[in-house]
């Protein structure tokens, strides 16, 4: 199968092949995944779990660097890379476990929860819309932004119905997760939110998967809470965003 | 862990058929995790079979959008001269987002509990506030 190294000689040709073989094969986009998401991780374990050096944004950029250095288009990274990538499928449906042992506290703060849920969505699809808009961007970008604090799936289904593009959504949402899980920290201390539910529950209606990450990592109860913010964010905003976006956007 | 992963599998494999059958705006995958939820409901015993790797996944959440985020990133060059306007309103809604939610959650928790201490042991009081 593969090319065999020749020893002397022609051993930089010999190199070549190999490297023709592995950039075509799956195998080399999964372990670089695995690879450098470990080193992230090790780096964000060594600065004491730092939200700065959130271990999905360290990593997206050393790969991106990577294929932009060797000149390798994104699908064929993805082929390898997509066995991780399907295991997001299996890991929301997982969710239900740490919020089935949170249904106690579920059950009592569904009040809360809902008023957090409500409030926290429409304030960040307006505040986007709003700042987009002053500072003039077009009505496709505003629309592009608006589903962004959603989980991507649904985000990218709501920027097509109101006139955005779903892939630019998809890049933005992967944005706002990153951000939202390196500041979490910081907005929760100064506003002296200390409850570990309130802070996993906001992470997960504003920054979707990437914030319930984030959670999980510090706290299993933020990350139940977290996840199921996540869920029903979206399954709100499926409903509400499309008629508050588009009305927003009619307006402006 | 095989009947556990097959177990998630089967869930998300419903779920997707459910959302698709019933045309709801929903993913596949958010439908699997309300369907396991009511199945953990229904059978609490359940849990212990499939925790050890709901549990691994979840501590490794983080790595499962590498891929996906990759490929963001090689769309960002092409915002051009929005660039600012995105960027700045990205940064203003997601701290807006977070401070809202979390603000609201801890003022009406702080209302509905007057008095009880929120982190109560007692199970089953229903009905919150």
């Amino acid at each position: 199968m593969t090319p065999g190294l020749p020893l002397a000689g022609e051993a930089f040709g010999g190199l070549a092949d190999v490297w023709v073989y592995l950039s075509a094969s799956p195998l080399l986009g999964l372990s670089i995944t695995l690879l450098v998401y470990h080193g992230a991780f090790l780096l964000y374990q060594r600065s004491g779990l730092h939200p700065l050096a959130n271990p999905v944004a360290l990593s997206v950029i050393t790969l991106g660097v990577l294929l932009w250095v060797t000149n390798t288009p994104y699908a064929t990274y993805f082929e390898g890379a997509q066995f991780v990538h399907f295991l997001l499928g299996p890991a929301t449906v997982a969710l239900a476990a740490p919020l089935f042992e949170q249904m106690a506290r579920l059950k009592r703060l569904w009040l809360p929860m809902l008023g957090a849920l409500v409030v926290g969505t429409l304030s960040a699809t307006a505040s986007a819309i709003g700042v987009a808009w002053a500072l003039g961007a077009s009505k496709e970008t505003i629309a592009s932004l608006a589903p962004k604090s959603v989980t991507a799936p649904v985000a990218m289904g709501i920027s097509e119905q109101i006139g955005g593009l779903p892939t630019l959504t998809a890049a933005l949402v992967v944005c706002t997760g990153i951000l939202g899980a390196a500041s979490a920290r910081y907005v929760f201390d100064a506003l002296r939110i200390t409850d570990p539910s309130a802070r996993g529950f906001a992470l997960g209606t504003a920054a979707h998967g990437i914030g319930t990450a984030r959670a999980f990592l510090v706290n299993p109860e933020s990350g139940a809470f977290a996840g199921l913010a996540m869920g029903l964010c979206a399954l709100f905003s499926a409903v509400a965003l499309p008629l508050v976006a588009g009305f927003l956007l009619r307006w402006i | 862990m095989i009947p556990a992963l097959a177990a998630l599998l089967v869930f998300q494999l419903i779920g997707e058929a459910l959302v698709r059958t019933l045309s709801v705006p929903v993913p596949g995958p958010v439908a699997g995790m309300a369907l396991l939820l009511v199945a953990l409901v229904l059978r609490p015993a359940s849990l212990q079979a499939i925790k050890p790797t709901s549990n691994t996944l979840l501590q490794h959440l983080s790595l499962l959008f590498v891929p996906a985020g990759v490929g963001v990133m090689l769309h960002l060059e092409r915002l051009g001269d929005e660039a600012l306007a995105i960027g700045v309103a990205l940064v203003v809604s997601t701290l807006v987002g977070l401070a809202s939610a979390a603000l609201t959650m801890a003022w009406l928790m702080k209302r509905g509990s007057s008095g009880s201490p929120p982190a109560s042991p007692l199970p089953a009081d229903e009905g919150g506030p």
